[in-house]
């Protein structure tokens, strides 16, 4: 496993993608903070962190969409599966390079509340507790663009797919309001990942929330090995 | 070393590989031809653990490969068709990458050094993948498969794409890997495999038509002996005559001006028909300017099998 991921690692620094993402994510979050917390005089980062949930759909895919689609293509899968790692470790390997990438694009979160600090006291509790909610909830989506990168030989394919499931996340709300039928809203409600994230945006640390994020990744991890050998039979 | 039982792959509806079944002894070089599409690849694949037969297995050294792939994967050094390269990586950190998924265990640095100066990559450590030529990519896939010195090495088309030298280089690199290793590799030039192997199997259309020791391949698979005649006369009439000989298989006229016919006559190979066939030419006429006999090449021999092969299917 630790191969699979010194290699995503390098992977990521040797071509622009890392550079690109963490750029993106830190652009995008500093004028959030700007405006949001700069221009309305606003001593808490709930806001950025609201804002950056509809980032981090469209950013996700972008790192993730190489992981499975392109080795594919390029037949480097053949390396990894006639090794002795198992599938879960390639997968997770994988996962957790993207992970590392992500967590330093929210680690940026830190540095705002210092910044905040500076000029007034923010609530670190909440701060930490919306920072864990958009560390979870980018596990969650990695998982899943890891996913749908398996089921791809192109990984224009991968990220184009990536972001429209994004799209359907973030805009979840919009559905529920607009489908008549009750069941379907309800298991719409179930699986609306803002009700989770909203939570600790909030500062409420509830365990149902962690394990929701927790079990999509899980979900999703699990998946894409089926994928992978699922491949192999067919 | 490694034994391949009633291998079955289909891909939907296509059939690719058909009950195949074969053994390889350690330190044996078992060369695997035919032509493109024949499921060499498809057969490597399964053996490698990339991919899965629908029916029949696989066991190297006493283990299976479906039930303990990871102690089986570990025997084994794969060198796929397309060498499996991450092209943006340089040509050490790509193998100690391979070296540490392969979980070798043995000293990284002197290992990693010593495939590298083996296959001839010494001075291209430093080198990115991408920036490498065909063959010395080849070089680095071939590296990569001799990681961690594994009992089993499968190769597949090691030699294609490669320049007239590396490819003298990487048959002697086959055939030196032979003494410690097995080793199986495909190619669809034959020469190359009689050169290098100690025994070849032919397959063709996923099924196996021929398997022999190589230097008894000429005996193993039936082959014919072979006549070389330049006759004058009329061409029609005299290979109407040849054919009348009773050991004689086959006329083939190879060229022919005014005067002279050549032809090749395939016969068996228990016979000496060189009396008949001068006595025929006597009858019509007919000089025999030269007569010689040749055995039939490989290639030929190659050719005819799968030409068999085609007509069975039919």
């Amino acid at each position: 496993m630790s191969a699979v991921y010194k290699r995503e690692m390098s992977g990521y620094f040797n071509s622009a993608i890392a550079y690109v993402v963490i750029a993106m994510f830190f652009f995008f979050s500093g004028t959030f903070f700007y405006y949001d917390c700069f221009r309305q005089d606003f001593a808490g980062l709930s806001y950025v962190f609201g804002d950056m949930f509809f980032i981090t759909m469209f950013i996700i895919p972008i790192l993730t969409m190489k992981t499975f689609s392109e080795e594919k293509r390029q037949k480097t899968d053949q390396a990894l599966l006639t090794s002795p790692a198992s599938l879960f470790e390639i997968v997770l390997g994988k996962f957790l390079g993207a992970l590392t990438i992500y967590a330093v694009c929210c680690s940026m979160f830190l540095v705002y509340g210092i910044v905040l600090s500076a000029f007034a006291k923010p609530q670190w509790s909440v701060i930490l507790c919306t920072l864990l909610g958009i560390f979870l909830l980018g596990a969650a989506l990695i998982a899943i663009n890891i996913f749908i990168s398996s089921l791809t030989e192109s990984m224009v394919v991968a990220a184009v797919v990536g972001m429209g499931i994004g799209m359907i996340i973030a805009a979840m709300d919009y559905f529920i309001n607009s489908i008549p039928v009750d069941w379907i809203t309800f298991i719409m409600e179930k699986i609306n990942f803002l009700n989770y994230y909203k939570n600790f945006t909030y500062g409420i640390l509830s365990i149902v929330d962690v394990v929701f994020f927790l079990s999509v990744t899980g979900l999703f991890l699990f998946l894409t090995t089926r994928v992978l050998e699922r491949r192999r039979w067919s | 070393m490694i034994e391949v039982k009633h291998l079955t792959k289909r891909y939907g509806k296509l059939t690719a590989i058909k009950d195949i079944s074969f053994t390889v002894d350690t330190g044996e070089v078992l060369g695997f031809l035919g032509p493109n599409g024949a499921g060499k690849s498809t057969t490597m694949n399964i053996i490698t653990g990339y991919i899965s037969s629908n029916e029949g297995t696989v066991t190297i050294d006493g283990s299976e490969i479906l039930e303990e792939p990871k102690k089986t994967k570990q025997k084994i050094g794969y060198l796929p068709e397309n060498p499996p390269l991450y092209t943006d990586m340089t040509v050490r950190k790509y193998l100690e990458f391979m070296f540490d998924l392969k979980r070798v265990r043995l000293p990284k640095a002197e290992h990693v050094d010593e495939v590298m100066r083996l296959v001839g990559l010494s001075k291209h450590g430093k080198r990115l993948i991408k920036n490498l030529s065909k063959g010395y990519k080849q070089r680095v896939g071939f590296a990569q498969a001799l990681l961690g010195d594994p009992q089993v090495i499968v190769l597949d088309e090691p030699t294609v794409g490669l320049d007239p030298q590396q490819i003298i280089e990487i048959r002697k690199l086959i055939k030196s890997l032979g003494k410690k290793h097995t080793v199986i590799f495909s190619s669809h030039v034959l020469s190359e495999i009689s050169e290098t192997c100690d025994r070849i199997i032919i397959i063709y259309g996923g099924k196996i038509i021929a398997d022999a020791k190589a230097d008894s391949l000429y005996e193993a698979l039936g082959s014919d002996r072979r006549l070389s005649l330049s006759v004058e006369g009329n061409a029609g009439e005299i290979s109407s005559e040849l054919n009348k000989i009773p050991e004689v298989l086959r006329v083939k006229r190879v060229e022919s001006d005014k005067k002279v016919s050549r032809f090749t006559l395939d016969y068996k190979a228990e016979a000496d028909v060189r009396r008949s066939v001068f006595n025929a030419m006597a009858r019509i006429n007919c000089p025999i300017i030269e007569m010689r006999s040749g055995d039939e090449s490989l290639e030929d021999m190659y050719l005819r099998l799968i030409e068999k092969a085609k007509g069975g299917e039919r």
